[in-house]
């Protein structure tokens, strides 16, 4: 099969990859270029683990095609801490407990974090219309809510 | 759950879509807009086609056009951006109100509206409205453009009178009056999945009665369509819960609903009467 090259900025570095047409842009991301902190689970499009910021944009990667990546601005969990230096999202899932096996935790973190860049005065009801986007098994779904209403102060500098 | 191989194509320009759509036409050939519902099928293998049209490089179908009382939106508007449009008349309240009852947020800042119609799940929200607000359908192919009115458009589940070289260009929708009440209720088990009934409802009121009385049903029978049954009931008459609950229940006597391992006719029937009821209600507030 032919392959297309693409190149894209991943995590602000420029990226040049050549993928088969049918390579989604989260095996892309994982295989061709190494990050795998975006997890792939259902693969077609129902759990959100594989949630990523496409210019922007809070998407699937699993519903794109790598090729469709093409001059894109694409952002992934491996994006968030600075160093050692956690993302106020990531410092308040610790705290409260918004995980456990954490396989569902990317994308819930990429989810929150693109939609409260975009609306940082999201109140609870909105939240939780949001997160119900994702599937977690283990936490039952209160500490991710918990997590998200204060990594949202978090994130707007409130204490 | 990969894809099964295919050939890519990025046509410059809707004319170039629409020639490779007729070069490729026996060959299993889709258009590739949001990829919501197409990629998952293509996951499961359940759509396998050999060529696929990427559209999203085409920006002048990225476009909500205002004019002459209606309103076009092109192939490539996103559902969310319907939160952020300015679009005139009641249309405009009604698509916000509708809009997030579709999927989840991230589906929505890929899927596209003119994709829902073209793929035409029968629980649909933005099938459901087409059909209510008797929504015009602008095709495109390599020989002409064509408009199919949308009681035209749906010819059952998932399927549509667009033809294999046709194109799918946008959608045109009336501006409703200001004014216009409107209500839209659907039943889902849970936040996001498909309706397994939604009613929208829309009239108007003139000297305190009811006129230009529209109920659409969706995800009961399968396709939407308007139910004049229900509408009947509704033309000429004063509001009242006692009006509302006969013209749920006209509707429900109407419909012919599907039946699956899950949910009985006699539900979706029964949900049908419930929903119109509440659609009215929310309408009249």
């Amino acid at each position: 099969m032919s392959k297309i090259a693409v190149s894209f900025t991943l995590n602000g570095r420029k990226v040049e990859v050549e993928v088969e047409p049918r390579r989604t842009l989260a095996d892309v991301i994982r295989d061709d270029c190494g990050l795998t902190g975006t997890h792939t689970g259902c693969e077609h499009g129902v759990c959100g683990a594989c949630t990523i910021i496409v210019n922007g944009q809070t998407v699937r990667s699993c519903l794109m095609f790598g090729a469709q990546a093409e001059g894109a601005e694409i952002r992934t969990v491996e994006s968030l801490s600075a160093g050692d230096t956690l993302h106020p999202l990531q410092e308040a899932f610790v705290q409260h407990h918004g995980l456990q096996c954490g396989f569902c935790t990317p994308g819930f973190l990429m989810l929150a974090c693109g939609t409260l860049e975009a609306n940082p005065q999201m109140d609870e009801e909105e939240m939780r219309d949001i997160l119900s986007s994702n599937l977690c098994r283990c936490t039952g779904y209160e500490n991710i809510l918990k997590a998200v209403k204060d990594g949202a102060e978090r994130m707007r500098g409130e204490p | 759950m990969k894809p099964a191989p295919f050939t890519l194509h990025r046509p410059s320009d809707v004319a170039e879509a629409a020639q490779l759509l007729t070069r490729f036409a026996d060959d299993e050939v889709r258009i590739l807009a949001g990829g919501q519902s197409l990629v998952p099928m293509m996951a499961f293998r359940l759509a396998r086609p050999g060529h696929l049209i990427d559209i999203n490089g085409l920006g002048e179908l990225a476009q909500i056009t205002q004019s002459d009382g209606a309103i076009e939106i092109g192939a490539l508007v996103r559902h969310n951006d319907i939160a952020s449009a300015e679009i005139e008349g009641a249309t405009g309240a009604l698509l916000k109100k509708v809009m997030p009852n579709i999927a989840h947020h991230p589906i929505r800042a890929r899927g596209t509206i003119c994709g829902s119609l073209a793929h035409a799940d029968p629980s649909s929200e933005w099938c459901l409205s087409a059909a209510t607000l008797d929504a015009v359908l602008l095709a495109r192919s390599a020989t002409g453009k064509r408009e199919i009115a949308a009681r035209d458009w749906f010819t059952g589940a998932m399927s549509t009178s667009l033809q294999a070289d046709e194109l799918l260009t946008g959608v045109r929708l009336p501006v409703l009056p200001e004014g216009t009440r409107f209500g839209f209720q659907e039943f889902s088990r849970r936040k996001g999945d498909f309706a397994i009934c939604a009613a929208l409802v829309v009239f108007e009121i003139h000297y305190g009665v009811i006129e230009e009385a529209r109920i659409g049903i969706g995800g009961a029978e399968d396709h939407p369509r308007r139910i004049a049954e229900g509408e009947a009931v509704l033309k000429g008459q004063r509001p009242s819960a006692e009006l509302f609950a006969r013209a749920g229940a006209a509707v429900a006597a109407a419909l012919d609903p599907m039946e699956d391992h899950s949910t009985k006719a006699a539900y979706r029937r029964d949900l049908a009467c419930d929903l119109v009821e509440g659609a009215l209600q929310e309408a009249a507030r």
